[in-house]
């Protein structure tokens, strides 16, 4: 059976700045990644975004080169599935049978998007977006497409409207909620990205939701709860993700909705580090609740706090989280995390189409969704690390630059 | 061709070859040059992939717009008079040769 000193499992964003970082703190001992994908590894935001639109080639979404991996000796095992683990001999198990041994194991498998259940859920012509075959087999239809129906009104789904709209396909967008992006922004983002996607065609149904896909071996069209049919030769759903954490909980780590670690990444396991999208963390910026992460600055930094560790420098996790997205010519950028807000500040103007909007929660600023407004993106950073307090009239204007504005 | 010379953090001197079209970032990307993690894959949203350009160079770029310009208060500890972030530099033929330090990324 091969060994490696680190095993990485799940050749995403976070194992592969895992493997990056290991290099880079100047770890010496033997390294793989395994990797169900047979792809280097590469970034997921542009499949939603510029890979979509044709903007950006593939070898532009490559996180390093082939070469890289070659000469930082970090073996590339792709192709690979983990099915199951055993902490007490310390190895993983593939789906074709096979073992590698580890020393340390981390794992940074992300997940798997959630699927429709209603009757239709698996035709041919209903897809997903998380990876790179993904991305292709929606670009590979589309040419037969006029109308697509996209299931789900949280970023993944609004950018793929975007980018279908700027495509010239008629779009036709079904959140569920009274509105969209209602898990992760408030209310003054959701409604103004609901009237830019109107503006731009879209047409955008909250509250709406999807009893079936119908059609005979391909999708003809999408039912509503309401009886009426929306005809579309294409579906797209963006309603989230399962952590995919089986093999693990199988073996006794703990967890449920993701892989529970301490501050400094490790697992219940003293050997098992996990980290990324399939990481429940208590989170300082959401007041020490345990939650997952789902973004590229979390995956990063939790892959170096891992890595820190295991080198033998171990430093808890205290990263700030940050965001962004993209949609048409509109840049949203956020720190922290706002959930649990009381009072959300609306400084600029949304008819300008640049403004921001900053959370409190117990009069101390918790995050800011920036809309085109870099600047006060950057500044409220620092702002929310400290937990600053400013009176909601001075956030408001915007004469002042956010740093400049007197703390209470 | 056009020719980068890359200082990393370390200042081991790395010189590489940029194809047509590239950033000065996804240059360095592609050749596995320390200092330039490029979180946001390019979209000057991350301050990951900030260097500072020799001057002799630094005054042929194309000037710092405001989304640039606010990226780089990110990083003012590390931030110079010369200071860029390296996804918005395209790099053509006039620039070859530009020297850049990379003063390294903090995590
Ligand atoms: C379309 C899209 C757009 C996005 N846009 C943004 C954005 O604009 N900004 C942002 O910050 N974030 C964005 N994200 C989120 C970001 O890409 C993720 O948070 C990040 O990729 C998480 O990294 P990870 O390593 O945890 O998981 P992943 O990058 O998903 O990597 C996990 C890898 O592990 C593999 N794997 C899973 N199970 C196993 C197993 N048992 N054995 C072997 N391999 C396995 C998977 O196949 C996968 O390759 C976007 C994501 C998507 C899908
Ligand atoms: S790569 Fe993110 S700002 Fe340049």
């Amino acid at each position: 059976m091969q060994h490696f000193d680190v095993l990485i499992v799940g050749g995403g964003q976070g194992g592969a700045y895992a493997a990056i970082q290991l290099r880079q703190q100047g770890f010496a001992g033997t390294v793989a990644i395994v990797g169900r994908e047979n792809e280097l590894p590469y970034e997921r935001p542009p499949l939603s975004k510029e890979y979509m639109l044709g903007d950006k080639d593939w070898e532009r979404l490559l996180i390093r080169p082939a070469a890289f991996w070659h000469d930082k000796a970090i073996a590339l095992l792709l192709g690979l599935e983990v099915t199951a683990v055993d902490p007490a001999a310390r190895h993983v198990t593939m789906r074709d049978g096979s073992c590698l041994g580890y020393g340390k194991l981390i794992w940074a498998t992300g997940g798997q998007p959630r699927r429709l259940t209603c009757l239709g859920a698996h035709m041919e012509g209903v897809h997903v977006v998380r990876t790179r075959g993904d991305a292709d087999a929606i670009l590979g239809q589309l040419s037969g497409v006029s109308r697509a129906v996209i299931v789900g009104g949280g970023y993944i789904g609004l950018e793929a409207a975007a980018a279908l709209r700027k495509l010239g396909k008629e779009v036709t967008l079904l959140e569920a909620l009274p509105r969209v992006l209602a898990r992760v922004a408030g209310e003054y983002v959701s409604s103004f990205y609901e009237a830019e996607h109107c503006a731009h065609g879209v047409d955008l149904r909250t509250s709406t939701a999807l009893r079936s896909i119908e059609g005979k071996e391909r999708v003809s069209g999408v039912r509503l709860e309401d009886g009426s049919l929306i005809e579309c030769q294409m579906v797209i759903v963006g309603i989230g993700i399962i952590p995919s954490v089986e093999p693990l909980l199988a073996a006794g780590i703990q967890g449920g909705n993701g892989v529970e670690v301490d501050a400094f990444c490790r697992t219940s396991d003293d050997l098992i580090y996990a980290i990324g999208d399939c990481a429940a963390q208590a989170n300082h910026f959401a007041g020490g609740a345990v939650l997952r992460v789902e973004s590229v600055q979390n995956a990063n930094d939790q892959a170096a706090c891992a890595v820190k560790a295991i080198v033998g420098e171990p430093q808890a996790y205290s990263a700030t989280p940050w965001f962004w997205s993209n949609q048409y010519d509109l840049k949203l950028q956020t720190v922290g995390i706002s959930s649990g807000y009381d009072a959300a500040i609306l400084r600029g103007d949304r008819a300008s189409r640049s403004f921001s909007v900053i959370y409190l929660k117990a009069g101390r600023l918790i995050a800011i969704d920036a809309i085109n407004a870099t600047r006060d993106y950057v500044q409220a950073r620092q702002l929310i690390e400290k937990g600053a307090m400013i009176a909601p009239e001075d956030l408001a204007d915007t004469s002042r630059p956010l740093k400049d504005l007197p703390r209470l | 061709m056009t020719t980068i010379v890359f200082f990393e953090p370390d200042g081991t001197r790395r010189e590489v070859a940029a194809n047509p079209g590239e950033s000065a970032m996804e240059v360095a990307v592609r050749h596995g040059v320390e200092g330039v993690d490029a979180d946001c894959g390019g979209v000057c949203a991350c301050a990951t992939c900030h260097g500072h350009i020799d001057a002799a160079f630094f005054d042929r770029l194309p000037t710092v717009n405001d989304t640039e310009d606010a990226m780089l208060e990110l990083v003012e500890d590390q931030r110079a008079s010369n200071s860029r972030l390296l996804c918005q530099i395209k790099v053509g033929p006039e620039l070859d040769g530009i020297v850049i330090k990379l003063p390294g990324v903090r995590r």
